[in-house]
């Protein structure tokens, strides 16, 4: 099967049902997704499919053919620099222990794209499906706003 | 004409630098457990209790199946102890043949393969029976005690038929379970050595209980365990003791293979069977004149510690020292004691103890305002620990001690109260004033002499060895800081050893609110030490600081009187619910809290201590509930187990007040858990605020909270 | 996919439909409503015609999970799967929707024949869910958090004056979906404190790890009287 991948076109022969997450953590070696529950519950495994957050632990490698997913891993600028999303998030405090942070990294990215203005609701709203233990989501919140149109 | 000076460096210390390790994390470029490659690694896996109670009569491998390809390790591989290192030896690494179960979930066999597919298979084809027994639920029928407390000041009114304007209010509270939930499982990988030596890697807050744990049950050197943190991501407690279990349990399967083995747990393995926060009943009955005067606070707690002792003792005793909360009472009698059930053990989390005690402490205040008809406010700016008064353990506060600083700050910045525009939602207010020892208890610190090494590279940067573990806290970014700053160099001259027991001398564990406090200042006069040593020596050369208790601090553990903390940070929190009287449920629309830590060090991160730990205190107050079903806990999935979503959070509003403690690095002190007892009381005392009914208990569920105000 | 590391024995192939356009869209023709099997929730919620004509549907598709579940969730699972706490049930039970298949429609009230059980044959697919216009429905799901969260309760509501027949449909207090029955025939008399005082009779809740069932029953009554006050 092929898809892209951060940008790259990627060609894999695999098992169809396997999980996406697995696929990308153990055959392609990217381990910023990460697996909190292996449930949908908690969005640590969050990733971009064609601009939209899914769960990776929930959606089958073969349904993923012809596709653009983007993960953590594809947020940084093409030079290296972090993204104006990751450098708010160190700024504000918006990682502490880091595990959700790849997850909730990709469904902030959908949210600051969107060409509406933000409020602290919407953003909450949008980061639902992420659950974070370590922060209060305080600072995650005020992270995204300051990324917002 | 020479050039003028260069002008000095920003101090580091107070300002909200970047986080050491926030590139990495914001990337995916950081490594927890579970993203380390291991050439060669098979899967491990946990086979454990059905029953709650009983003896193993049978272990039985079918024979049917191909065993050939796994590796099943039994009590009988244990070549040291059969016990996991802690305080008392009572629970085993794996129950035996013949042996004892006390817990659903309790560990018996271990399993490795090559695949997990064959690890699953493998574990259908065992079968054990079990000699089952009655199970021990009841805190009431519970016989087994794993210890007892006892404080004592003045004498408690008992009789007061004689006794004129005197009012005696008698309350009972119950505690309920509450998980961790680090959103990453626990999980180590064990890696074996031809020299005989095993190396573990895991997700752990202390590298040094574990490797006096493999050292007991493999029978180590110190030199031949080697135990390494990974980036770990979130412990609260939860990932201080238990980490021990999955380290020699992945170190027996992976010395049985003769390969590397990894041990990850799963969610619903996570929730199912590992520690959670003690639940109890605690009891007040407190006597008070009239006119406001406390005359004596007679506590009762019994704590449920699960099967097993683990760190229990500990937690009963920090319970017992903050149960008459942050006020100065003449008359106080504490009596806690902790008991066995046949539950899984339960052990750390953020807080140990002090919530639950300080949850009834401070809805006592309640209590007797509303006895009294007076304001709780009033009471407790009558009642609060201040300067030079005694608690109830005999210690005098010599200083820094910021209960009305935080009452008062909290007050102020309170946003005004609105009515909803929803007939059936009510709006309240609570608010709570929480004290919590900085450090360990009593003599702890004394007894660990915890352990930093400091040294200077000959490239003219510096290196801090300690086996204080970062965990999203902050360890890392502020010892730098704490370095930098003592040296009179730049943030990136300062560098850290990985927290390797092969590497880095004992600091203690990273738990107890101790780390930028106790360990931080050790950083702080090691550095100062080298920068000393540096106007006379060249580098390379290293120093060792260890702590030592200053003599002001007395603590007899005998009659538990005395100095049992060096100092206390304090918060007051003012809590905004809004009820739905259509359906009980309970949401917390906003929270401030205004916490005395001495110094913020790093002021971004203290918030985020205060912040995270509020949100904990929220759930378990409002959601987190946990259900027992046969010994076990029906919440084992993240679907049943429920925290706070960004949707459900509160806006939270954190005002930082600085009143330095002197023994702190820069005035600071330990705040990483005082945030966990502020939110629940006075989130109760908001649900009376906004409905008129009274739940002495948490969590304060919809289905309780309908059933009150029915009843009402 | 849950379901599919679960089940036993393993699946041999999983057939994915997710890619199939036809099962994908919202579709308006004259008073009529469709909405393709697979179109997920988060098409639903922003489709200006659900907006309009359904509302309810709207509001229901916003209270499953959060946005990774709604970029993913469609009718077609929610239906298949015939769960008692399916969000979107008690709405599709209100709206008197149609299950249109391969084969054939069926109506919404026949759909569900047990627990977890559905009228489908086994090798039956549903393409669509088609809604006829008219009714105006009300909904309110009661869980244990704002996102993210199985119903304790979740109910639909519908009055639909001169055209015959309320809708009291109500997720989590049966083992299906449920019409309350009893409820809707008071409803049908004008008679709301009869509807409130006979809901309690037409379900069955018990007692989960969520919640108990006399919780379920008395927030029933609350959320039901609360839907009517509000129509």
């Amino acid at each position: 099967m092929r898809f892209t991948l951060n940008g790259t076109t990627i060609s894999l022969d695999v098992l169809g049902t396997r999980r996406l997450l697995d696929v990308l953590r153990e055959d392609l070696h990217l381990t910023g997704t990460k697996e909190g529950c292996g449930e949908g519950e908690c969005g640590a495994c969050s990733v971009l499919i064609d601009g939209q957050v899914v769960d990776s632990c929930l959606v089958a490698i073969g349904q993923v053919e012809g596709r653009d997913v983007v993960t953590v891993e594809g947020l940084a600028l093409p030079d290296g620099r972090l993204s104006r999303l990751q450098q708010a998030f160190i700024e504000h405090g918006a990682a502490q222990c880091g595990i959700c942070t790849p997850g909730m990294l990709l469904a902030a990215q959908v949210l600051i794209e969107q060409s509406r203005r933000l409020t602290a609701d919407d953003v909450r709203e949008g980061l639902a499906g992420n659950l974070c233990r370590c922060t209060g989501y305080t600072k995650i919140i005020d992270a995204v706003l300051s990324c917002t149109k | 004409m020479s050039s003028p000076p260069p002008p000095p460096l920003a101090s580091a210390v107070g300002r909200s630098v970047p986080r050491r390790e926030g590139a990495a994390k914001v990337t995916g470029a950081a490594r927890y457990t579970d993203d380390l490659v291991v050439r060669d690694a098979w899967f491990g896996k946990t086979v454990r209790s059905t029953v709650p109670r009983g003896r193993i009569r049978s272990i039985t491998l079918d024979p049917a199946f191909d065993w050939t390809h796994v590796v099943v390790v039994t009590a009988a591989d244990i070549p040291g102890d059969n016990v996991v290192q802690l305080i008392r030896d009572d629970q085993p690494v794996l129950a035996p043949r013949g042996g004892e179960i006390r817990h659903k979930e309790e560990p018996i066999l271990l399993l490795a393969a090559a695949d997990r597919g064959t690890l699953e298979e493998a574990a259908r084809h065992i079968r054990i029976e079990y000699e089952v027994a009655e199970p021990v639920y009841a805190l009431e029928q519970a016989t087994e005690v794993f210890s007892t407390v006892e404080i004592g000041k003045g004498e408690v009114v008992e009789d007061v038929e004689d006794l004129k304007d005197v009012e005696v209010v008698e309350r009972t509270f119950r505690v309920g379970l509450q998980e961790q939930l680090y959103i990453e499982p626990q999980g180590a990988i064990a890696i074996p050595e031809s020299d005989g030596s095993i190396k573990v890697i895991g997700s752990l807050q202390c590298p040094y209980y574990v490797h006096r744990a493999l050292k007991r049950a493999l029978k180590l050197t110190d030199q031949q365990a080697v135990v390494i943190q990974a980036e770990t991501g979130g412990g609260f407690g939860g990932k201080e003791e238990y980490p021990s279990i999955v380290a020699v349990h992945a170190a027996l399967l992976a010395r049985k293979a003769g390969r590397p083995v990894r041990l990850i747990y799963d969610r619903h393995e996570d929730l199912a069977a590992t520690t959670k926060r003690h639940p109890g009943v605690i009891t007040h009955r407190t006597a008070v004149k009239k006119d406001g005067t406390l005359l004596s606070q007679d506590i009762e707690i019994v704590l449920d510690g699960g099967a097993y002792c683990t760190l229990t003792p500990v937690v009963l005793s920090r319970a017992a020292i903050h149960a008459a909360g942050a006020y100065s009472c003449p008359n106080v009698r504490i009596r806690a004691r902790a008991v066995a059930t046949n539950t899984p053990p339960n052990g750390a989390f953020r807080g140990f103890g002090a919530p639950q005690s300080l949850f009834a402490a401070e809805l006592m205040v309640e209590h007797v305002a509303e006895r009294l008809g007076m304001s709780s406010v009033d009471l407790r700016r009558r009642w609060m620990l201040r300067l030079g008064d005694t608690t109830a353990t005999g210690q005098v506060l010599t200083e820094s001690v910021g209960s009305e600083l935080v009452l008062d700050a909290a007050l102020k910045a309170a946003p005004r109260v609105g009515t909803s525009a929803r007939r059936h939602v009510r709006r309240g207010r609570g608010l709570s004033l929480v004290f919590h020892g900085s450090g360990f208890t009593g003599s702890g610190e004394k007894k660990l002499q915890g352990t930093i090494g400091f040294e200077a590279l000959a490239d003219g940067t510096f290196r801090i060895l300690t086996a204080s573990t970062e965990i999203g806290q902050g360890t890392k970014t502020i010892f730098c800081q704490l370095a930098a700053d003592a040296l009179g160099v730049g943030l990136d001259k300062i560098g850290l050893a990985p927290q390797d027991t092969s590497l880095v001398p004992d600091s203690g564990p990273t738990v107890a609110s101790r780390t930028a406090m106790i360990v931080g200042r050790l950083v702080q006069e090691a550095a100062a030490e080298v920068k000393k040593r540096l106007s006379r020596e060249k580098a390379p050369f290293r120093v060792e600081k260890s702590y030592i208790q200053p003599d002001s601090i007395h603590w007899d553990e005998t009659t538990y009187r005395g100095d049992a903390y060096p100092v206390y940070a304090w918060a007051c929190t003012i809590a905004d619910v809004e009820v739905d009287l259509t359906t009980g449920a309970v949401r917390v629309t906003d929270l401030v809290t205004a916490v005395d830590c001495g110094k913020a060090l790093h002021p971004v991160m203290a918030e985020g201590q205060i912040e995270g730990g509020c949100l904990q205190a929220v759930g378990w107050a409002t959601i987190e509930e946990i259900k027992m079903k046969d010994g076990g806990y029906q919440n084992d999935r993240l679907a049943t187990y429920l925290i706070p979503t960004a949707l459900d959070a509160p806006r939270i509003r954190t005002i930082l007040v600085e009143n330095p403690y002197s023994q702190g690095p820069f005035g600071a002190k330990g705040i990483g858990e005082l945030p966990m007892d502020g939110p629940a009381p006075a989130i109760i005392a908001a649900i009376h605020d906004a409905t008129g009914v009274w739940l002495d208990e948490v969590p304060a569920t919809p289905e309780k909270v309908l059933a009150a105000c029915a009843s009402r | 996919m849950l379901h599919a590391r679960t089940v036993r024995p393993e699946p041999e192939a999983l057939l994915d439909l997710w890619s199939l356009h036809e099962l994908k869209g919202v579709r308006r023709t004259g008073d009529v409503l469709e909405i393709a099997a697979a179109e997920p929730y988060t098409g639903i919620i922003a489709s200006p015609d659900v907006q309009q004509h359904l509302p309810a549907l709207a509001a229901a598709a916003r209270t499953i999970g959060a946005a990774q579940i709604q970029n993913r969730g469609t009718l077609g699972g929610n239906l298949a799967n015939a769960s008692p706490a399916g969000d979107t049930l008690p709405v599709l039970l209100a709206y008197d929707a149609v299950v249109v298949t391969d084969r054939r429609s069926i109506a919404i009230d026949e759909f569900f024949t047990g627990y977890r059980k559905t009228a489908l044959q086994s090798d039956e697919l549903i393409t669509a869910v088609r809604f006829p216009r008219g009714r105006q429905v009300a909904f309110r799901k009661v869980g244990t958090r704002a996102a993210q969260a199985i119903s304790k309760i979740v109910m639909a509501v519908s009055r639909h004056p001169g055209r015959g027949g309320a809708r009291i449909a109500i997720g989590s207090v049966a083992e299906v979906p449920l019409r309350a029955r009893r409820a809707e025939a008071a409803l049908e008399r004008n008679d709301i404190e009869g509807a409130i005082a006979a809901v309690a009779e037409d379900i069955r809740p018990i007692d989960d790890v969520r919640s108990t069932a006399a919780y379920r029953r008395a927030v029933t009554q609350h959320v039901l009287r609360e839907l009517l006050v509000r129509e």
